[in-house]
């Protein structure tokens, strides 16, 4: 076993899903069978190798800090589920 | 002939003599759209009045004397790039009426050169997926047998194109999705080097991945869209700042002493047998071509797979992140709290191999974990880059099969994520090493269903990959076979 039950309960947690039990019984079988497959990765000698984080050389992008127009809380809010006083409403976090 | 059968080059001629206009073609589209989208499934959004609006301020600029490469022409676009005043939904539940506040670099883009936008094409649900079965809004049928698959993600967007629903498209590929579903349609595809292309304003999947690219009917058409949307734009960080160059221009230059690698690594068992022939017969035109075919080796391709499939759904799982019911979207808040929202809202918002790759990636970059999966896959990536750069010391071009088999049956392969993934394996090496990809028109199986050959070319090196492509395009037929539903 790659990965356990318990262990995707974690995952889930951890990724914010809620996923009911047939959820993740079948999670814990597929998942198990892809880490299977990616265990190939260590059969390749990577000593030495530097990590390659993108396809391109990347350097900081920098801009001139120029004041310039922002969407405004308007169209911000437009797409909000639960517009509130120019606010984004969420459920109460703090009793 | 109709005029959904035109290519955009031929669109252009008859705009330019006024043997047609951009409101007639438009009118065609959508007519046709109107007669096939319930068949096909291809369009989430059709864009009607807005389409007819457009064609009409195009038509109005051709008589005032503006003209730009793609005046008047009607487009369609993968529903991952985000439009003012049309909803996107990246074919998921979880964006509710989402309707952006701005355009995408490239969308923008289309629109300033003139073009007419039809509409939001289906993908897999945000383009997770090689078959387009992944979709909230019910899977693409194959317009060349409605039992099959498109191929995905961009699976609307190459069905439509090879519906003549659209003169082109704009799709995305993360690990193939504009090559494979290209292939499986009949149509050409281009993924252009990262970075060619600005990605402002589409929908992110693996961002270290992800890549804007036309679907067209022929070589040229992908060479005057990809001149459109490529380019340096300040709003992507990873854009890169290096001239467009004319594609065109080069086009018709041929594939005289220029040197072709077949990686062996490639042609191997499991490659349908009508597939491997198409292939050979196409390597053999190129030979005649007076192209030089030279065997080469990339070594760390049976690497690919497990290497994208940590990178992506690492990448993936924190990009989806953002999707948490409080900004936008559909949120399912049952009581409970904050986090029960969080839970409840992305629980049912999310399809099942979305939540699939959130829950691989999360595993992949969790503590304890982040070493052996994330930290080795970004080293074998370098490595297989480093296979690309020795290839194309020997090479001008590599060419492969584009996927192992012609489009499969709706329902095949849902019940094994695996086996799915396998339908790229010929193509996820390109978006690992960040060079162009391109996939067009070889074959027709028995069962009628078109095969498609995949062109490999340096980083920035689109110039001369089309050119290769165009080469074999005007010495074969292929790309002008068309599917029943496109000739109506």
């Amino acid at each position: 076993m790659n990965i356990t039950r318990a262990e995707v309960e974690q995952v889930a947690r951890l990724a914010r899903l809620a996923l009911d039990d047939a959820e993740l019984d079948a999670l814990t079988g597929e998942m198990d069978a892809i880490l299977a497959h990616v265990e190939q990765l260590n059969e390749v000698d990577t000593a030495g190798i530097v990590p390659m984080a993108h396809a391109i050389p990347l350097e900081n992008a920098f801009r001139p800090d120029e004041v310039r127009p922002s969407l405004g809380s308007e169209k911000a809010l437009a797409n909000a589920p639960l517009p509130q006083d120019d606010c984004f409403g969420v459920p109460k976090v703090i009793e | 002939m109709k005029l959904t059968d035109l290519t955009i080059h031929q669109m252009q001629q008859q705009l330019a003599d006024g043997t047609t206009t951009a409101v007639a073609l438009t009118e065609a589209f959508l007519a046709q759209i109107d007669a096939t989208n319930e068949q096909l499934n291809t369009y989430i959004t059709v864009c009607r009045d807005e389409a007819l609006a457009a064609a009409r301020a195009a038509d109005e600029q051709r008589a005032n004397g503006v003209v730009r490469p793609l005046t008047g022409i009607p487009l369609a676009l993968k529903d991952i790039f985000v439009t003012t005043g049309v909803r996107t939904t990246c074919a998921s539940k979880i964006l509710g009426d989402f309707i952006s506040p701005y355009d995408g670099t490239a969308v923008a883009r289309l629109k300033e050169q003139g073009a007419v936008i039809l509409g939001k094409l289906n993908m897999d649900e945000f383009a997770m997926g090689s078959s387009n079965e992944n979709s909230a809004f019910g899977p693409v049928r194959n317009p060349w047998d409605n039992a099959c698959v498109p191929g995905g993600s961009s699976g609307g967007s190459a069905a439509c194109v090879a519906a003549a629903q659209a003169a082109g498209a704009l799709g995305t590929d993360t690990g193939g999705s504009i090559r494979q579903p290209a292939s499986h349609c009949g149509v050409v595809g281009l993924k252009p080097t990262y970075g060619r292309v600005s990605r402002y304003g589409v929908i992110a999947y693996a961002s270290s991945l992800d890549q804007v690219g036309p679907l067209t009917r022929d070589v040229r058409d992908c060479a005057i869209m990809l001149g459109a949307v490529a380019g340096y734009d300040p709003a992507d960080s990873t854009s890169v700042d290096t001239p467009v160059p004319d594609y065109l221009a080069t086009l018709a230059d041929g594939v005289a002493g220029k040197k072709i690698g077949l990686p062996q690594e490639y042609f191997i068992d499991g490659v349908d047998a009508e597939v491997k022939q198409a292939v050979d017969a196409a390597v053999a035109q190129y030979r005649e071509l007076g192209a030089e075919i030279v065997d080469i080796s990339l070594p760390h391709t049976k690497y690919a797979l497990a290497c994208y499939y940590v990178v992506a759904t690492a990448e993936a799982s924190s990009n989806l992140a953002r999707y948490d019911g409080v900004r936008y979207g559909a949120r399912v808040d049952e009581g409970g709290g904050l986090i029960e929202m969080y839970n409840r809202t992305r629980a049912a918002g999310f399809g099942a191999e979305v939540k699939r790759r959130i829950m691989l990636g999360t595993y992949a970059l969790s503590s304890g974990y982040y070493d052996a999966y994330y930290l080795k896959a970004q080293k074998v990536r370098a490595l297989i880059r480093q296979d690309f750069t020795a290839a194309f010391e020997q090479v001008d071009c590599i060419l492969t099969p584009v996927a192992p088999t012609a489009a499969f049956k709706l329902g095949d392969k849902t019940a094994d994520p695996l086996q799915m993934y396998l339908s790229d394996i010929f193509t996820l090496s390109a978006n690992l090493a960040g060079i162009c990809g391109l996939s067009m028109p070889c074959g027709i199986n028995r069962q009628g269903l078109p095969i498609g050959v995949q062109l490999l070319g340096r980083a920035f090196g689109e110039a001369e990959l089309l050119q290769t492509a165009y080469a074999f395009e005007q010495a074969t037929d292929w790309h002008r076979q068309r599917p029943a539903v496109a000739k109506g």
